[in-house]
């Protein structure tokens, strides 16, 4: 692939950078990467990569927009709510950047489809809301050995971490498994920064640039935890798991299965 | 003695478990809690078992959500 004199000039900041040059926005220009979830995680990353010319965007969510979604899922606009989250994902990332493909899936990720939808990208990122889902994507890119960014957001608090999958450390490592049900608030019960979710989808953004790239340091075996009123990132180190269920030598998950659903049920919730 | 919790430094009593310290920081749901101590990630029966040591490091890991509610 070679770049047209318009894709010189779109991607001219990025083609300045030593370590990006044209061969650097070539290989993005043919890059995959997947986002789960079109929500607050998802639209900035979502809008980044398009601009950065990643060439195909993948988008899967089951959900329509809702007016409670535009505080923070800079995605979608207004005049959005009650179209399919993914298509107005899709209209907007070909608006910035009518270079790319854009993939939607409107369904939910399951143990019986996420195989199949992961397999063709280079890298996943993880903005979906649950913790079911977030365990299925860990389980399903351990499988697939496909590399991805995890992250979380709650309140004024963030955090992510990027896995390569049977190299460093997985989400299984960290927690074991879903928290017990009532054990943990939800943004939609607790509340969320809307700009928390830019920050912190925008940081999953560039460890999918830096993984397709090869550049840098990517953020593996570390936890980094961003407290907004603090104004204070911090990184844990984390080794990988000897016992974990997923990665370790004697694994107890050996096939993907759907979590049971956590939720908190207000009536009994201790949040 | 003194510990390193989440960073900080902390002094604690000594002969603490690791239960003990989620009391004494006061955490409010140790069921969303995975706790680290000196890079090793402890399971969840081990937290009463696991006495604390000068100079111990120990990070508390919230679950966290976020983003989308797609499943």
């Amino acid at each position: 692939m070679s770049l047209t004199e318009e894709q010189v000039k779109r991607y001219s900041r990025h083609i300045i950078l030593e370590q990006v040059g044209g061969v650097g926005q070539e290989k993005l220009l043919s890059s995959k990467v997947l986002i789960i979830g079109a929500g607050g995680l998802g639209a900035p990353a979502g809008l980044y990569l398009a601009a950065a010319g990643v060439g195909t965007i993948g988008i899967v969510d089951a959900d329509k927009v809702d007016l409670t979604n535009l505080q923070r899922q800079i995605i979608h606009h207004t005049a959005d709510v009650g179209k399919e989250k993914v298509k107005s994902a899709e209209n907007k990332m070909r608006a910035i950047n009518p270079d790319i493909k854009v993939k939607t899936y409107h369904e939910r990720v399951r143990a019986d489809n996420i195989r199949e939808i992961i397999r063709e990208f280079d890298f996943v990122i993880d903005g979906t809301d649950n913790f079911s889902a977030k365990f299925l994507i860990n389980d399903a890119c351990y499988f697939e050995k496909i590399p991805f960014s995890h992250a979380g957001i709650l309140r004024f608090d963030g955090q992510l971490i990027t896995v390569l999958p049977g190299e460093t450390t997985c989400y299984r490592c960290i927690f074991n498994a879903p928290p017990p049900a009532n054990a943990v608030p939800s943004c939609s019960q607790a509340g969320v920064l809307g700009v928390l979710a830019g920050v912190i989808g925008s940081l999953q953004a560039t460890e999918a640039i830096k993984y397709l790239l090869g550049l840098g340091r990517l953020l593996t075996g570390t936890l980094l935890m961003y407290d907004a009123l603090e104004m204070n990132f911090r990184t844990v180190k984390l080794n990988r798991n000897p016992k974990c269920p997923l990665c370790s030598k004697t694994p107890q998950i050996t096939e993907l299965k759907d979590e049971k659903q956590i939720v908190c049920d207000q009536k009994n919730c201790k949040c | 003695m003194n510990l390193v919790v989440n960073g900080k430094e902390t002094n604690i009593t000594d002969g603490l478990a690791i239960s003990e310290l989620l009391i004494q920081e006061n955490v409010k749901m140790p069921n969303m809690v995975s706790v680290e101590h000196n890079g090793q990630i402890l399971k969840r029966t081990e937290f009463e078992t696991t006495i604390l040591k000068n100079d111990d490091k120990v990070e508390f890991l919230y679950f966290m959500g976020g983003g989308s509610v797609i499943n």
